[in-house]
This record gives structure tokens, sequence and C-alpha cells, in this order.
């Protein structure tokens, strides 16, 4: 699934970032990798979200989300 | 004797690390900040000095990353790089210590003396987490770590002694290896970067970027590395030093969960998905609302002072046997023109201490995350947002702010729209004629304009996005600061800057407008004269009178104004004060008399009127100021040239329907 349509309040493992590559290397940049945890903290029903990673929020718009590939589980 | 040591250090961190707070402490200069990213867009330069030493400081712009892909990190990534920078002090906010070291550990292999500023401490401590001073630095191969609060200004010492001490020292070696398969390539590619260029200073460096494709160090290296880079290991290399930055995090960081609570409360509030865009407007209504009354009440302290010099000159220049037209160009011009603009300044000041307030808190990213939905369907990302709040204060530094946007594209879409953002220079025009035409309902029809702006603004950005057929923007991408409480230094630098820059441009663009208006309207071919319906000014006013007519603003005094409020919008207002001679328009009786001399013109000059000359005001050709700044930012003359003509005549539209329809229904 992507991260788009995780649920508010849930952690996801990264499995893959298929954005263009200049978003690609900034996400990499602000630590989202393949492994990462994140955390979604909030989210607009068709849009954007607020994401927890490595201790940092992030916005996310909704083109990004969709192209971030995620796995549910426990982290650690 | 051994003269004084000289050195160049540059401060580089993530954006919003307190960077510039960091560098105004230390050097006592006053530069801007805000808490949300692309602040600062170019590298700046102070001074400061530690016992024999004299220290030039670069600040950079802030980055996540030490490649090449925007603006901000190719600045700081050539300043940093350059040989004249002897060290560099990395700024690291604390409270977010695991994004911010992955930075370090890229300054870390430039092979250049690096000193940690821990900075946000007393955050980290406010939030009970508790960080490791002592294995920090050991991980990071024995660099000096500073624990400093910009805001509060402690550990400044300590940390110039660190720097100025380290400087002698030299770098630290390597701390983090890639594993065989990379550590193997970038030994070749040492040895053969080593080869090539012998006195270069950070091979290593180098050679890891070599590895990871960057494109600027393969254009200035040109050595043939197709035998050791077979593929792009960058995704690896990352992974490595996140990898060891998680090491990092696990031995020095306690008790980081409970950090969140404070930001994820409020967050609730003001990121709701429903009510984030209420609460928003709520906001800027509380902040205009303040500006308006609370504003109004204060300025009866500044109109006694300014009648008080106004007689007092008159008096004093009548006694020393000045000529008439010299008493009148000081009285009827000088101060009607500037003084009358200085009595805004009780608006103005709380019209930035509120935006201040808002952007040292850490709101305005989120203000880009709620009004991401209806940005992007004017195909702007939610980040367009931010230059446009800016634009409340002043249009300049909200179309230079547009840097931090990633397209072209995007940047010039928003440097259309920004202008429609109401700035602080065309308050005094609201404040002055909301309060001579609705002294009823004044703050409320002067808070309708920015309304209008916000929407002239969106609407605009949808049409041009229609008629393009451009697809939505989602594309969002921006960090979201943990709130702080506002720091009152911070906010004292920012709003003591802007009143500053207003004095200045009273003391001279709009000092020279009013000298100019006053010569235009008391001269005319014959000579100087008495009635200026018989000036210049008059003359150019009539010819465009007929364009402004089916706006109800048929008046040569209006064209006359509206021509000089290019210059500055406030020159307006100094425009009608000299026009109608009054030393103070913005007092009761200033108004009394404007309305009265605009009444044995005009008579039928009304509230509607009144409204389509600020709806013209709010839309028209922006400050000559700003149209150097979009030429200077767009670099297309082509382009300004046609922003200038659709601001033009989208104003006169607007105008014309406001009065139309007005007169339809209020007469």
């Amino acid at each position: 699934m992507t991260l788009y349509e995780g649920k508010a309040g849930a952690s996801y493992r990264v499995e893959g970032v298929f954005v263009e590559e200049a978003v690609t290397r900034r996400l990499q940049a602000l630590g989202i990798n393949d492994g990462t945890w994140v955390k979604i903290l909030g989210r607009r029903k068709k849009g954007a979200m607020i994401i927890q990673v490595r201790g940092t929020r992030l916005a996310l718009g909704r083109h990004i989300s969709s192209c971030i590939e995620i796995r549910e589980g426990l982290e650690g | 004797m051994r003269g004084k040591r000289e050195i160049k250090v540059a401060f580089v961190g993530n954006p919003n690390c307190g960077k510039t707070t960091l560098f105004n402490a230390v050097t006592g200069s006053r530069l801007k900040v805000a808490n949300w990213p692309g602040v600062t867009v170019e590298k700046k330069e102070g001074y400061a000095s530690y016992e024999d030493c004299g220290l030039t400081i670069v600040d950079t712009p802030g980055i996540y990353s030490l490649t090449c892909y925007t603006i901000e990190e190719k600045v700081t990534r050539q300043c940093v790089m350059d040989d004249e920078i002897d060290a560099i002090v990395n700024v690291v906010d604390a409270s977010s210590l695991e994004r911010n070291l992955y930075l370090t550990l890229q300054l870390l292999e430039l092979g250049k003396p690096v000193v940690l500023a821990l900075n946000m401490m007393d955050i980290v401590e406010e939030r009970g987490m508790e960080i490791d001073l002592h294995r920090l630095p050991e991980m990071l191969g024995g660099i000096p770590v500073v624990s400093v609060s910009a805001a509060r200004r402690t550990g400044l010492g300590i940390l110039l002694h660190a720097v100025v001490h380290h400087y002698e020292e030299g770098p630290a070696g390597n701390i983090l290896t890639y594993g065989e398969e990379i550590e193997s390539r970038i030994a070749k590619l040492e040895v053969m970067m080593q080869a090539r260029f012998p006195d270069h200073s950070s091979v290593r460096w180098h050679a890891i970027k070599l590895l990871e494709y960057d494109e600027d160090v393969r254009e200035e290296h040109p050595i043939s590395v197709i035998n050791v880079v077979d593929r792009s290991y960058e995704k690896d290399i990352i992974q490595k030093k996140y990898a060891y930055i998680e090491k990092i995090i696990k031995e020095v960081l306690f008790h980081k969960e409970k950090k969140a609570a404070f930001t994820d409360r409020i967050d609730s509030v003001l990121t709701h998905p429903i009510w984030g865009v209420p609460v928003f407007l709520l906001i800027m209504c509380f902040v205009f609302f303040l500006t308006f009354m609370v504003g109004d009440f204060l300025k009866a302290g500044f109109e006694t002072v300014l009648s008080f010099v106004a007689a007092e000159a008159a008096g004093a220049l009548k006694f020393i046997n000045c000529a008439p037209w010299l008493v009148s160009l000081v009285v009827d011009g000088i101060i009607a023109g500037v003084g009358g603009i200085l009595t805004f300044i009780p608006n103005i000041v709380i019209l930035f201490l509120a935006l201040a307030v808002l952007e040292d808190s850490g709101y305005m990213s989120r203000v880009a995350y709620v009004m991401d939905g209806i940005m992007g369907k004017a195909g702007l990302s939610g980040k367009a947002f931010l230059p446009m709040i800016l634009g409340f204060g002043c249009t300049v530094p909200a179309i230079m702010a547009t840097r931090a946007l990633e397209t072209e594209y995007d940047r010039r879409k928003t440097m259309l729209i920004t202008p429609f953002m109401s700035c602080s220079a065309r308050l005094p025009i609201y404040v002055l004629f909301s309060g001579m035409f609705f002294p009823r309902h004044s703050s409320a029809v002067a808070f309708s304009m920015y309304v209008v702006g916000m929407l002239v603004a969106i609407l605009t950005a949808l049409a041009v996005h229609g008629l393009e057929k451009g697809k939505v923007n989602d594309s969002l991408l921006i960090e979201l600061p943990e709130y702080k409480r506002p720091n009152a230094r911070t906010i004292g630098i920012y709003v003591w800057t802007k009143l500053k820059d207003y004095l200045e441009k009273a003391g001279t663009t709009i000092f020279i407008a009013s000298i100019i208006i006053w010569f235009v309207l008391n001269f005319g071919i014959h000579g100087m004269v008495e009635n200026p319906a018989d000036s210049f000014g008059a003359a150019i006013g009539r010819g465009l009178v007929p364009v402004l007519a089916p706006a109800g603003l048929g008046m040569w005094q209006i064209v006359v104004a509206l021509i000089s409020g290019i210059s500055a919008k406030e020159v307006v207002v100094s425009s009608f004060a000299v026009l109608f001679g009054v030393v103070n328009a913005n007092s009761a009786t200033g108004m009394e008399t404007i309305v009265s001399s605009i009444h044995a013109q005009n008579p039928g000059f009304g509230p509607v009127n009144a409204y389509a000359l600020m709806i013209f005001c709010l839309l028209y050709v922006p400050c000559a100021a700003t149209i150097a700044t979009v030429k200077k930012e767009s670099g297309s003359w082509k382009f300004t040239v046609k922003m200038v003509l659709f601001q033009l005549l989208l104003a006169w539209m607007a105008a014309v329907i406001v009065y139309q329809a007005g007169s339809l229904f209020f007469v």
C-alpha cells in the first residue's frame, strides 16, 4: 500500500520511494529511506498529510504520499 | 609583535535551526529571522572578535544536504567549499537532532574544521529530553560540541573559543566507514583525485560525491571513473549515514518520546482537517482587528505632536522672513506629505508585531499545510501561500521569498498574485478613506480590503490555472517546526527593522514625492499659481479623468494621487494632504477638510466612490520598488510589463464594477 492510503495515528515502514528524482533525493536527505518508520500525525481526506519521521514533522502533498510505498507493522 | 589573526567562519545548518538568530547574537547584526524555511536566501557576512582573533562570519541559507538541487544548497555548498572558509560552525537544532546530524556527517567528510553548535538546548530541557554531551562528540570524531541558546544569548563565548581553538587544531578523522564495496571504490578514487589534483583539500568528500553521481563535482573534476563508478551509490551512502545516525541517537538521546505532546496538542486544533482554514481566517481577522482598532486608539498622541510641529515650523519660518513659497513648500508640501504618513506608525507597528509573533511561533508553515488544498486547485503548492502572507507586511520581501518555491513557473505565478495581498503601505489609504466615508464601520470596511485582496489573488491563480489547463498541484513538501514561545528579542529586531524601513521610506521616497507633488500642484506654465486647478498637475490629471470617470473617480486630484502613488502607496495619502492643504490627513479635522474639499469639487462623491477608490488602490500597479523587484527576480521585462498591465486593467475593471453596481443599490 502507499502512504497516501495510510490512517492518521498509525505507524508504517517505508518500502520504497518512487517520486521524481529531485524529490526522491530531498526525501532521502530528510531521512525517508527504505526501512524508515513514519507515523501519520494528521491528514486531510483527499489531500496533504502531516507525518513524523526521525523526530521531525513534515507536511506531504498527495502526490508525494501516494508515491511512497509502505508496509504496516509494529515499530521496533 | 604578532598581528591580529583573521579567520573566516561559515555558519551552516538545516533550515529553521536558528542559524540567523545565532548569527545576529554573535555579530550583533540585525538580520531578519522567521520560524519557517527559506528566509535566508543569500549568504550574509558579519564580524566578531575573540581574544586576539578577528572572525568574519558568513551566514548561509539553510540546507538539509550538501547536494546541489536547490538554489539554497548551491549557494551554501559553494560557500563552504570556498578555500577562504577556515572553519565551519554547524548549527544544529538539538530538539530534532536526528535529522540535523545528516548534514553534520556530510560536513565532517569535507575535512575542514567543524564545530557543532547545539542550539535550542533550552527547548530540549523544557521537554524533558536529555542529550549525552560527553558521548556525542566522541561519536562525531572528537569535534567540539558546544551548547548554545541563540535566543537567550548563552554559550556564545564558549562557541567562539571553540572555533578559534579548534581552527588551530585542524580537522577530525573519518568517523564513518561505508563497508568494503564502497570504501574500496573511495580509496581508488582518492588516489585518482590526488594524482590529478595534488593540492586538493577534501579528497574523500569529492570521491564520495563522484560515487553519488553528483553532477557539479563530475563537471569540475573530469577524471575518467567508469572503471570504478559502475553505478550511483547515492542511496547506499545515504542509508549508511542514517544507520550511523540511528546508532548515535540510541546512545546520546534520552526520553525522546516526551517532546511531541505539546506541539501535537496545538496542531490538533490549528491543522484540523475541517477547522484549519476557519481558524486561520479567524487569526488573520484578529491580527487586523488589533491593527485597526488598537492602532487608531494610539494614534492620538502622534496627531498632537504633528500639529504642534507644523504650527511651530510655520511660525518659525515666517519669523525669519522666509519667502511665502518656501513656507508653503515646508508646511504644505513636506510636513503634510511626510508627517501625515508618520501618524500611521502605531497601526504599522502593531501589524508587524502580530506577523512577527505568528512567524516566530512556528504557525506560518502550518498555514502552508492548511491552505494546500485550496492552493493546489489553483495549481500552486501550499508553500506559495507563505510569500503571500509576507505580502501583508511588504510586497518587496514577499516577492523575494518566492525563491523558496521549487519551479520557475510556480515562482512567476506567485509573483503575479502576491501584490494583491494588501501591504502595509496601502493601510493608510484604507484608514483614511474608510474613516472619512464609513465612520461607523471603518474597521470592517478596511478589513474587507484584505479579504478582497486574498480572494482576487486566489481567483487570479485559479483563472490562470484554468486558462492553461494545468494539473492540480499536490507536491507539497515542507517541514513543520515544533511550536515555541516567541522570542522577544527576535520579534523586537523584526519590528524595529520594519519600522526603520518605514521611516527611511518616509524620509526618502515619500519626502521627495511630496516635494514633487507640491511643485506639480503649485506651478503651471505661467509660473507659481494661486489656484491648483491651473497647475501642471491639474493639466495631467484632467487628461485621464475620462478613463476613471466610469469608476466614479473622475476627478483630476484623484488621478494625480493615484499616479504619484506608484512611487509608494502611502503617497496616495500624502497627495491628498498636499492637494487639499491638510497638515494631518489622519486627524478628525484633516479628514473633514478633505471630505469638504472633495465635495466642493464633486458633490456626489460618497461611500460608493470611496470604496471604488480603495479597491483601485488595492489592485492597481504595485509600487516602483515592487516592480523593480519583480523584474530582478523574474529576470524578464516582458513578464514584468505584462504583470503591470494586467494589474492596471484588473483594478480599473473591479473599480468600475464596484462603482456601477454600488450606485444601483445604494443611491
